[in-house]
């Protein structure tokens, strides 16, 4: 078995000395007896996932807020639509169909962006609606990716919305797993006759999948003829979610 | 058959952004890097445009590279850019005198109030089409004049060059000190109140006023006719239209028709109205300017509602009050509360701007009580933005005697529902949000575009705005009419505070 690994005792360290208050690079190198270069770089990587801010004037560090909140929400979702508005208008504009993004709240998919259909027909914004979790692609993404999420779902029943709608545990579990397998989800007529849909994760720091974005239509337009999502459809979605997931891994 | 692009440069106030589009209009990738602020003195706004160009030069090989893409497939590049900005720079080292003085900045306050006595301040708006302000590029290179020791001389000898940022970018891309083309283009002369809005060219009698010398001017060009080929950053790629920012958005969101209008939430955020080929003079508070030109043809002329504070008053919340981490939280801490709580913010940072042209006014928050959080607070923050909007609009709908029916609105801010159901529930017209949020950058890459072929006409870019998302008014008139009346108290209280100094 290999031992501990080091970069990340020091991490460790540079944290709990970091709990007792602001410091500059020199100092935390020092009390550390790590050369500069080498506090440095992980002061570095633990600013990119934002466990430690710096002060724009003095220089100093001081923890960041993303440890603050660690174990309440990892993403703000305002902050998320902001992230994905490019990506998600670029997906509507590329597939023809509509797009929402959705992160988990209370056992449902809160709708956090929606974009219209670039059609021009009249359609009504839905960000703040909340959907089932097992009834739609979104809520399979989130699902298939967060033990937290799936867990208390196998303990309640599970809504029927059409006779499509998957309420069996064990068929929802095997459908989880093809989602995992396949990295991306998809639904057809199992929340709205005549809809179909496909969903991606989008993944933040180290891996983690924050929400999930995905494209929703007419069964015929989103399947192809022999009622499996489109290939190109799935492309589009996965090449988005990719986007997003940069952009957040990016700039976060 | 390969894929062809085109690629835009939005050098915006706080961040300069390389984006790729493809023939339908969407995006393919984008590239951003914002640079630095310098508050040197109370009012003062700097930046340092050799900063800037680096940013350029770092941005646009990275957009290439994220979509894939080579030299070779970029057909034009447009630039849009933030607008009135002044940079002077050394034609023989490229090194600028100084750093640049931005559009927010208000330093030029007490000269601007002696040019308003000065011979021919009264002719200067007919001229240009713009109030005497410290908005306006005209005031701050005076000062520059003014006070760098010898500037002066270096300018009449045409040893230092002025230009807005978009002149600034493209002198250094097409070559520097090694031959480097300066030029502007007929939007953004427009706002330097240098150019003579009836005859396209810079004003003799406007020169003399200000007191700027001609040899450091760009020449003036039509926005599609920049001319040029880069030979930095990423060399060979045509140079084929500018715009300032709030141009390249009305062509962005193909406000091509008379009376077609939109409204950009950023920085700050802009109303303009396409008002064809006719000069409209406003009397209501508005400005007169250039909508575009495309080639030889005659220019489109725009009416423009200008706000200074909206999104920078959310930034302002962020990094002077710390009160939120992000930009977009503001929506998260507003939807803590039900209402602003009787609390009202008049950003009125650098003055305010339209219809109301004080400069002397300042910033006030009132209505405080022991009730009101920072969920109200962030509420007043985003309402402020609300009822600017209102204010431009009722001032646009007077000067045009054309009622609103919806608003096309496009920015960074339009990713905040609550600020968008706001300003619908404000105007009590429909607000509607293109497919392309990036708009600025999209009408870079429209003009260029046009400007080499690879779109035909302008119906075709029409083709592309399709509705992304549509906020319809839902706020009970009597409420939305008291809430309008508390607002216009809460100006009033701004321009009294902000009273000028009693002079004995």
């Amino acid at each position: 078995m290999p031992g501990p690994i080091q970069a990340i005792e020091r991490a460790a360290a540079v944290l709990q000395l970091l709990a007792r208050g602001r410091l500059g690079l020199g100092d935390i190198a020092a009390s550390l007896n790590l050369p500069k270069g080498t506090a440095h770089g992980i002061l570095r990587t633990l600013r990119t996932v934002g466990f430690v801010e710096q002060d724009r004037t003095s220089g100093t560090y001081r923890l960041g807020a993303a440890l603050l909140h660690l174990g309440t929400s990892y993403l703000d979702a305002n902050e998320l639509r902001s992230r994905a508005i490019n990506w998600a208008d670029a997906l509507a504009a590329r597939s023809g169909e509509a797009v929402r993004i959705g992160m988990h709240l209370e056992g449902n998919v809160l709708v956090v962006h929606h974009v219209f259909r670039p059609d021009d027909t009249p359609q009504t914004l839905d960000v703040g609606a909340l959907l089932p979790l097992h009834a739609t692609a979104l809520g399979k993404v989130l699902l298939a990716y967060d033990a937290t999420v799936a867990g208390p779902l196998a303990q309640r029943r599970l809504v029927s919305f059409t006779r499509r709608t998957i309420i069996a545990p064990a068929e929802l579990s095997r459908a989880l797993g093809e989602v995992r397998s396949r990295g991306w989800a998809s639904e057809a007529e199992e929340y709205l006759p005549g809809e179909a849909a496909i969903a991606a994760p989008i993944r933040g720091h180290g891996g983690l999948v924050l929400g999930a974005i995905g494209v929703s239509g007419a069964v015929d337009r989103v399947l192809d003829g022999s009622q499996r999502p489109r290939v190109g459809l799935v492309a589009q979605v996965r090449d988005a979610a990719r986007a997003v997931s940069r952009d957040l891994d990016d700039t976060g | 058959m390969t894929q062809r692009y085109v690629v835009a440069i939005d050098q915006g106030t706080t961040s300069t952004r390389c984006i790729l589009f493809d023939q339908d209009g969407r995006l393919a990738s984008v590239a951003q890097r914002e640079h630095r602020q310098y508050y040197p003195r109370p009012g003062w706004v700097e930046q340092d445009a050799v900063e800037i160009w680096r940013n350029v030069d770092r941005i646009v090989p990275r957009a290439l590279r994220d979509a894939g893409v080579s030299a070779e497939q970029i057909v034009a590049l447009g630039v849009a850019n933030q607008r009135e900005t002044a940079v002077v720079w050394d034609r023989h080292t490229g090194i600028p005198v100084g750093r640049a003085i931005v559009w927010e900045d208000i330093r030029t306050e007490d000269l601007v109030r002696e040019l308003e006595k000065a011979p021919g301040a009264d002719k200067v708006r007919e001229r240009c089409g713009l109030p005497l302000a410290t908005y306006f590029t005209a005031p701050r290179l005076r000062w520059l004049l003014d006070t760098t020791p010898g500037l002066r001389d270096r300018a009449e000898r045409g040893d230092v060059l002025f230009g807005t940022m978009d002149s600034w970018l493209i002198w250094n891309l097409t070559g520097g000190v090694d031959g480097g083309s300066h030029v502007t283009d007929v939007t953004n002369a427009s706002r330097t109140m240098l150019m003579n809005l009836a005859t396209l060219s810079w004003d003799d009698e406007l020169l003399a006023f200000f007191g700027v010398p001609r040899a450091m001017l760009p020449e003036i060009r039509p926005s599609t006719e920049i001319g040029g080929v880069s030979r930095r950053v990423v060399p060979g790629i045509r140079i084929a239209a500018a715009l300032g920012d709030q141009h390249a958005a009305l062509f962005g969101q193909t406000c091509f028709a008379r009376g077609e209008t939109k409204c950009t939430y950023g920085t700050g955020s802009f109303l303009l109205m396409n008002t064809g080929h006719e000069l409209v003079r406003s009397t209501h508070g508005l400005l007169t300017t250039i909508g575009y030109q495309i080639g030889g043809d005659p220019v489109n002329y725009a009416l423009e509602g200008s706000i200074a504070v909206t999104g920078s008053l959310v930034q302002w919340f962020r990094d002077n009050l710390g009160l939120i981490g992000t930009a977009p939280e503001i929506e998260t801490l507003a939807r803590t509360v039900e209402d602003n709580g009787g609390c009202y913010i008049v950003p009125a940072f650098s003055g305010l701007f339209a219809p109301h042209w004080r400069s002397e006014a300042r910033g006030i928050i009132v209505g405080l009580t022991s009730y009101i959080t920072k969920g109200h607070l962030a509420r007043a923050v985003l309402e402020a933005t609300g009822w600017q909007t209102r204010e431009v609009v009722d001032a646009m709908n007077a000067d045009s005697g054309m009622g609103t029916t919806a608003l096309k609105v496009d920015g960074g801010m339009t990713a905040d529902h609550l600020l968008m159901q706001f300003i619908s529930d404000v105007l009590d017209v429909p607000v509607m949000r293109p497919m392309v949020a990036e708009t600025v950058s999209l009408g870079a890459a429209y003009a260029a575009g046009l400007a080499v072929g690879y779109w035909p006409d302008l119906e075709g870019l029409r083709r592309n705005w399709h509705v992304a998302a549509r906020w319809l008014p839902h706020m009970d008139t009597g409420h939305r009419e008291s809430e309008y009346a508390n607002w216009k108290r809460a100006v009033e209280l701004s321009f009294t505070w902000g009273r000028p100094k009693i002079s004995k």
